[in-house]
């Protein structure tokens, strides 16, 4: 029976080894430094701010793995013989393998800050850097100030947490505005607006020069790079995006660059070696779509589609429409098609902007300046259904189309106040369209 | 003793660890609860024999009191915040996480309901027309303004359970603030409580007289969940007051077999069980903070079904068996004689199997065999009844096999562990194990309604908010991370999933009964090639 290997227990993995299972016999092992089971990431903040516990966020009970035969070994492989096909562990064991799939993930990116190492100086990705935020952050008594680095959504995440046990956070952000190299300037304002609105002290254009150590080795005040100024803190949240979670590969012949090197078909340049989710670059990019795409739905349509390979049915990673979502604070965020913020917008991109008075929705629809071709849309506070959008994108919707049937979209519950009127009376203030309905 | 620490800034070991201090009550919250707990204490001092002068004021005093806790506390850990999800340190609190403070809860709630049900005397009762003492003496004032007569331990009860859907209603209305769906919702449930659960039944009391006599009826409460409906003396005492009294009995047939059936093929069971339900009611408002405990494991998923469709066949055959019991054989006299009452539900259950078995049998998969056993018990015992033309049933008088009935179910599950277990067990146990109306509404959601929770496209990221906040213990993340819907018979449509969902994936909804059932291999988003491969069935 052929062993397939999986290295990661994340999304990647762990979809790759469900569907693997459903197609075929094959004898399947999931291997994991991190936890026994397979939890959902996106959650871990949820446990901090006491909405989960860690048990709440596993989405299948203990006895699924078992029951489908899916192997769960806890280890840290440390290298990869590929000639022989076998893992070494850092503790000494040894494990082979017919097929192997990495899927490590991500680690938190440092840039070589002075002090970037210090004690009380994490990132917030794995359930370490949970277990270790819970000692170090448990409230304002120990913890009185807590400054994040890095403006994207886990650094968001990380000041809703501490904002949650009424920490005092300071927000370093090296953008103008906040996510703006990926959010249109209306969107990003008002989203400054929302993370001062919960009294966190939101610092744009700044940026870290250096982490200062007390004489235990903790953090204890960052010094910004711009003013020199000094602000004093218990910890230091490092969320400068993420990279992936390779370094165990460097001394093996598996080709890497920022991430695990892989063609179409999620193949490395090892025979019977693939590599899928956060740490999977692609050669050629689908689309729109970047080499490294660490994001939660991605991982798990790596997942379906390299277990066809594996399973005798070679597919291409070739996903539909780009489409994803976030939560900033209490501002839901859901993105499908392209809409690019000022940074890498192609001059072809021209967008419509709604914004409502109470300034915590908005929606953005990007369309083709020539054509009115609709290209995507973020959504704020306001609820729309994938399948429609990705409907219209494949029919190649124009603009006027798709303001005037967003109704059709909305995916709010029952009895919400609707404001496609109000939309589609602002769309003809901005862009003076006559048309019949 | 040496008191030197190493390190100042450690935090106590205390709880430190299991309960960070960030989550303790503030000032004003801890100065709310005294209140509240002040109010509660002098309703216990009533329970034990303090016998307070001016009544009606110490009354007031003490449910103004309660309301006021909780409007304080609720006050200041809401207001302060913007609109939006407020589950922060739900998992850390003492109350909300079976701390200590959640085992005292349950014992004293369970304490009261046993008292309650069995030991009404020490509550006051005045017993063989004694004049009340104690905590019912103290209602006495009250019940007199409403329905002009004397409390019993029951309008002590009722009193309670209104008071603790408002407040809590009220609670709840802060927290869900933004949602206009729970809003309406608590107001409805609210008002249902108020009106038809407390004002109404006193007020009808109060039209009694020596020749006309209604029995108390709350009207929103059905069978079977109002299991005593049907028995001789609420016939009698409604047919004999004449057509106000008839018109009462047709309403209360005409609720399970007419307006049930359509409310909830239009709306599924959520019209009832977090709409109009007192039961809901309660657990909706003064049980909210206790939602999360449910048990979502398939083991406990596989004991619910085993045991709540088994209630509802045992109230099924009480409630035939009672009936039957009080009819007479004679149709000239009656038309309805025994045979012909049980000719008529032996119909009507056959009826309902041969059209769920005919046209919904590949739903039901492999619980078409127990609706088979349970049809066939039903029968089995109905048959066994004409023949042993007596009042038992097998060795069971139809009153005994109440009364059981009544203590077991109506008493110990719905009252004892199903509301004084709320801390410990979550507060929909009664409903999602033990409630025949429930179970009946719910075989009728999961067959035939247009209900059915959406799931959105691909936006599901597992992380089990949906699952850990849902009442009923559905695992909703298990269906929302497959792109399913969610058509499940046990779900009251309470929408708290579709609230706490941090990416909007889901979403309650009555639509049309083509495709409500769903399941996907790959989630939009993908391969659009692959996806065609695999979900098309």
């Amino acid at each position: 029976m052929e062993h397939l290997v999986i290295i990661g227990n994340g999304i990647s993995g762990v979809t790759l080894a469900r569907h693997v299972r459903k197609l075929s016999d094959k004898k399947i092992t999931i291997i994991s430094a991190e936890t026994d089971y397979f939890f959902s990431r996106t959650a871990l903040m949820y446990i901090y701010m006491g909405h989960m516990t860690y048990e709440h966020t596993k989405p299948y009970e203990d006895w699924f793995w078992k029951k489908n035969r899916i192997e769960l070994k806890k280890g840290y492989v440390k290298t990869i013989e590929t000639k022989s096909k076998t893992l070494h562990f850092s503790n000494g064991e040894t494990l082979e393998y017919d097929k192997l799939v990495i899927a490590t993930g991500s680690k938190p990116n440092k840039f070589g800050w002075p002090g970037q190492d210090l004690k009380r100086v994490q990132g917030l990705y794995s359930k370490q850097d949970v277990d270790q935020l819970e000692k170090d952050a448990p409230n304002k008594t120990v913890c009185k100030r807590a400054v994040i680095v890095g403006g994207g959504l886990i650094g968001i995440e990380l000041a809703e947490m501490l904002n949650s046990r009424n920490i005092p956070v300071t927000f370093l952000v090296r953008e103008s505005s906040f996510w703006n190299g990926v959010l249109p300037e209306g969107e990003s304002e008002m989203l400054n607006r929302h993370i001062r609105s919960h009294h966190i002290d939101l610092r744009l254009s700044t940026n870290l020069k250096e982490i200062k150590a007390d004489e235990n080795g903790h953090a204890k005040s960052v010094i910004i790079e711009e003013t020199g100024e000094e602000i004093e803190c218990d910890l230091v949240g490092l969320t400068a995006g993420v990279s992936p979670n390779i370094d165990f590969l460097k001394s093996t012949d598996i080709a890497t660059s920022k991430g695990v090197i892989v063609n179409k078909y999620l193949e490395t340049n090892i025979e019977d070696i693939y590599a899928i989710g956060d740490c999977a670059e692609q050669q050629e990019p689908v689309g729109n779509r970047r080499p490294i795409e660490a994001v939660w739905y991605t991982g798990r349509m790596m997942g379906e589609v390299l277990a066809q390979t594996i399973c005798g049915n070679k597919m291409a990673y070739n996903p539909g429409h780009w489409f994803n979502s976030a939560k900033f604070m209490d501002i839901e965020y859901q993105t499908y098609g392209w809409v690019f913020g000022k940074k890498g917008r192609p001059e072809y991109e021209k967008h419509f902007h709604w914004k409502h008075s109470d300034d915590t929705k908005c929606i953005t629809v990007a369309f083709h300046k020539d054509t009115n071709i609709f290209l995507g849309i973020n959504t704020f506070g306001v609820r729309m259904k994938h399948e429609v959008f990705n409907r219209w994108l494949t029919e190649q919707r124009d603009i006027d189309y798709v303001i005037t049937h967003l109704k059709q979209a909305n995916f709010d519950p029952e009895f919400y106040t609707h404001y496609e009127k109000d939309i589609i009376s602002e769309y003809k203030n901005q862009f003076a369209i006559s048309y019949s309905k | 003793m040496n008191h030197i620490h190493k390190n100042m800034n450690t935090p106590k070991p205390s709880m430190s660890l299991t309960k960070p201090e960030a989550f303790d009550l503030s000032g004003k919250q801890k100065l709310s609860t005294a209140i509240g707990i002040l109010g509660l204490i002098i309703l216990a001092l009533a329970a034990f024999n303090v016998n307070f002068p001016y009544k009606p004021i110490v009354l007031t005093a003490a449910l103004v009191m309660i309301t006021a806790g909780v409007v304080l506390f609720t006050n200041d850990l809401y207001l302060g915040k913007h609109p939006g999800i407020k589950n922060d340190g739900v998992m850390f609190k003492s109350i909300s996480s079976r701390g200590l403070w959640a085992w005292i809860t349950g014992i004293a709630l369970t304490s009261f309901y046993i008292i309650l049900y069995f030991k009404a005397a020490w509550l006051g009762m005045g017993t063989d027309g004694a004049n009340n003492t104690g905590l019912v003496a103290l209602f006495d004032p009250l019940s007199r303004l409403l329905n002009g007569g004397q409390a019993s331990q029951w309008f002590v009860y009722g009193t309670l359970y209104t008071v603790a859907i408002l407040v809590f209603g009220y609670k709840f209305l802060l927290k869900y603030r933004h949602n206009r769906y729970e809003r309406l919702r608590t107001f409805s449930v609210m008002f249902f409580q108020l009106a038809f659960a407390f004002l109404i039944p006193e007020f009808m009391a109060r039209l009694n007289s020596d020749t006309f006599s209604l029995p108390y009826y709350d009207l929103k409460n059905i069978w079977p969940l109002n299991y005593y409906n049907f028995e001789q003396y609420r016939v009698d005492s409604f047919i004999s007051a004449g057509d106000i009294g008839l018109a009462l009995l047709i309403f209360g047939i005409l609720s399970i077999f007419v307006i049930t059936p359509i409310l909830t093929f239009k709306y599924g069971k959520r019209w009832y069980c977090s709409w109009v339900c007192g039961c809901g009611g309660l657990a909706e408002t003064s049980g909210d903070a206790f939602r999360h405990l449910s048990d979502k494991r398939q083991f406990a998923w596989n004991i619910e079904r085993w045991v709540v469709h088994s209630v509802v066949v045992f109230v099924t055959l009480m409630t035939t068996a009672v009936i039957y019991s009080y009819l007479g054989n004679d149709s000239s006299k009656y038309w309805l004689t025994k045979s012909t009452f049980l000719i008529s539900v032996a119909t009507l259950l056959t009826v309902v199997f041969a059209l769920v078995m005919i046209f919904k049998r590949d739903q039901l998969a492999k619980d078409a065999k127990y609706g088979a056993i349970g049809y066939f018990i039903i029968i089995m015992v109905l048959i066994g009844m004409h023949y042993l033309n007596g009042s038992n049933l097998f060795l069971f008088k139809a009153e005994s096999l109440r009364q059981f009935y009544g203590f077991l179910i109506g008493a110990i599950f719905s009252g004892v562990i199903g509301t004084g277990f709320y801390p410990i067990f979550g507060n929909r146990v009664w409903c999602r194990f033990g409630c025949p109306m429930a179970a009946i509404l719910g075989f009728q959601q999961r067959l035939f309604s247009k209900f059915r929770i959406t799931t959105n496209g691909g936006q599901c990221i597992s992380c089990g908010n949906c699952s850990t906040y849902c009442e009923m213990g559905i695992d909703v993340r298990a269906y929302a991370q497959k792109g399913e819907n969610i058509v499940r018979s046990s779900c009251v449509g309470c929408g708290i999933c579709s609230a706490v969902c941090p990416r909007g994936v889901l979403k309650l909804e009555n639509d049309s009964m083509k495709g409500r059932i769903n399941s996907n291999e790959i989630l939009l988003g993908n391969d659009v090639d692959l996806m065609d491969l695999l979900n098309q069935k």
